[in-house]
């Protein structure tokens, strides 16, 4: 049998794939595209003068913009922060979890309520931790038995990013467990109940059978979330809008000032045009390690 | 003999171990929840403020259900102190603006992506795996990469300050239509053959066969998308400007934004946004590390 499509069939494919891929080219594909045109113009969110084609300006402008640079390396900074400490929280949390203990169940329920919590709600809870007088102070003056100095942790351009970090770290570690507890279930009982036969101990399993049977899970977990590094914005929006002294500054909150609230379009397509490329190269990074364990 | 013993006695430390480290991550985890629940059900703003660096903060000295209700027996209850979030503010409105956008972006969207993931599977036609390896390449756009022409966009089609503008563009999805086509693939080709011969249309084989089939992945997307849906923050900050159609989450952000601080009525907020949805977990819990899992595989 061929696949030549009766006329019948054919109408049948298409009313299948044309809603989606519609909706796909007009809100995804062309916006995307867009962001490259309108990169190359002046163009405002409202404006009643003409759109002016005004070439490579706006990169120009965007390589000497050190609010960019400041956002950008804050992403970065974040980035090398929060995914290590993260991923080995998240492998920790997965390992106690998947033991089999009685009641293990219920507590994997609580690990994970932070993840469901949306994160305009965290943000307002952990400021309210974070005052002055609030809980986490508190909680370091009693484990440094009094040492502690009290800060204004969201108001102190030193401490403001550190806090943001840790509640974001509270808040997708549940996720990452999840991951890599599939990861844990998926690798042969056989290869540890050889290793016990050969006298091989925890620490050995760990190293020589766990890390590396998770290496697929490892890799995705490691870039999936340098990328929602990158994108960081509602913590920051609700937390510190940037401040203090732009500590907290991000690439997506200069995006957001740049097209948003000053409705500049064209230079806001700029950097998305740069975020984007960040973005991709990050990706490409993570194909080519997995298909290297492919081959291998 | 004392071998044995020495053994047991090592499963046992590890048993001690184990709880002990699982109680401290859920300490570690809960707190903050507990935190927001226990403030929001403190009718008295002095008393949250007093002690809200203390242990006491977690144990109100009285309960009531005032910051989100209001006091009705207080003298004036239009008293901006004396109501709750209910009644100062539009909430039922955006409660009702989050529930709708949220439910049919869902909805739709189990619609459009499935068929459109059924059509690419369970046909042959030329230009069938440019269709796909074209999705896929589309899943590593973050919405970040596409939100300021986007705005432009609908800026120009007239749609700021609507429902549509927050439902239509985020109905398909290249991530969920790969989930879904995964799962579609894996069918025997016996299925649609056997029902063809029956004279059944393509659109029933999809209906009433195909989706019923289907019910761990539906679910599974479907709680992706409300979850990602209902925090949804930087898209509605920029696309509404009145209370018509502001969602949950800018409204949130907008009261958290006045001041002086009413902490009680923030948290009774923060609990009412969040509460529901916890529930919904721990009720669906085994969907929910399903959908999870169904994420990390790329």
């Amino acid at each position: 049998m061929a696949y030549a499509l009766s006329k019948k069939k054919k109408r049948a494919v298409l009313l299948f794939i044309l809603p989606g891929l519609c909706l796909l080219s007009m809100f995804m594909i062309l916006p995307f595209l867009m962001s490259f045109g309108l990169s190359f113009t002046n163009q405002r969110l409202l404006s009643r003068y003409a759109t002016e084609f005004i070439g490579w300006s706006n990169y120009e402008r965007l390589f000497r913009d050190d609010l960019f640079f400041t956002g950008l390396k804050n992403n970065f900074v974040f980035a090398l922060i929060v995914v290590p400490i993260q991923t080995v929280l998240a492998l920790g949390m997965a390992m106690v979890v998947n033991k089999h203990l009685k009641g293990v169940k219920i507590f994997r329920t609580a690990y994970f309520m932070p993840t469901v919590t949306t994160m305009v709600v965290v943000s307002v809870v952990w400021t309210f931790m974070y005052n002055p007088q609030g809980l986490i102070n508190n909680f370091m003056q009693a484990i440094t038995f009094g040492n502690w100095e009290t800060v204004d942790f969201l108001k102190n351009s030193q401490w403001a990013f550190p806090a943001i970090m840790l509640m974001s770290i509270w808040q997708g570690a549940g996720f990452q467990m999840l991951i890599f507890l599939a990861g844990l279930q998926e690798i042969p009982e056989i290869l540890y109940e050889a290793a016990t036969i050969d006298g091989a101990n925890k620490w050995r399993k760990f190293w020589n059978i766990t890390l590396p049977q998770l290496r697929n899970t490892t890799t995705f977990v490691l870039i999936s979330t340098t990328i929602l590094a990158l994108r960081l914005f509602d913590q920051i929006k609700i937390m510190t809008n940037g401040g203090p002294n732009d500590s907290t500054y991000t690439v997506i909150l200069h995006l957001y000032n740049s097209g948003f609230s000053k409705q500049r379009v064209g230079y806001a397509s700029a950097i998305t045009v740069v975020f984007f490329l960040i973005v991709l190269a990050i990706s490409i990074v993570q194909r080519l390690i997995l298909r290297e364990e492919r081959e291998v | 003999m004392a071998q044995q013993r020495s053994l047991k006695r090592v499963k046992i430390f590890d048993k001690v171990i184990g709880y002990f480290l699982l109680t401290l991550l859920a300490l570690f985890f809960l707190f903050p929840l507990v935190y927001m629940v226990s403030t929001s059900l403190n009718p008295d703003e002095r008393d949250i403020v007093n002690k809200m660096g203390s242990v006491m903060a977690f144990v109100p000295k009285n309960i009531s259900l005032k910051n989100y209700i209001g006091d009705p027996d207080a003298e004036d209850p239009t008293k901006t102190e004396n109501q709750g979030v209910i009644g100062r503010m539009n909430f039922g409105r955006f409660m009702f603006n989050s529930v709708f956008i949220v439910s049919c972006t869902v909805l739709a969207g189990l619609l459009v992506n499935s068929m459109l993931a059924f059509g690419l599977a369970r046909f042959s036609f030329k230009g069938r795996e440019v269709l796909v390896s074209g999705i896929v390449a589309l899943m590593i756009i973050p919405f970040e990469a596409i939100a300021i022409p986007l705005l432009w966009l609908v800026n120009n089609l007239g749609w700021l300050d609507s429902y549509q503008v927050q439902i239509i563009p985020f109905i398909a999805n290249p991530f969920y239509i790969f989930l879904f086509y995964q799962f579609f693939i894996q069918f025997p080709k016996a299925l649609e053959e056997a029902a063809l011969i029956d004279g059944a249309s393509w659109f029933k084989i999809y209906w009433k066969v195909a989706l019923p089939l289907s019910k761990p992945i539906l679910s599974s997307v479907a709680i992706l998308h409300f979850l990602m849906q209902w925090g949804f923050f930087l898209w509605p900050l920029m696309v509404t400007r009145g209370e018509e159609y502001r969602p949950l989450p800018v409204a949130m952000q907008q009261f958290f934004g006045q001041y002086p601080r009413d902490w009680g009525d923030i948290m009774a907020f923060a609990s009412m946004m969040t509460i529901p949805v916890l529930v919904l977990f721990v009720i669906l819990q085994r969907h929910f590390v399903n959908s999870v899992k169904s994420s990390g595989i790329k």
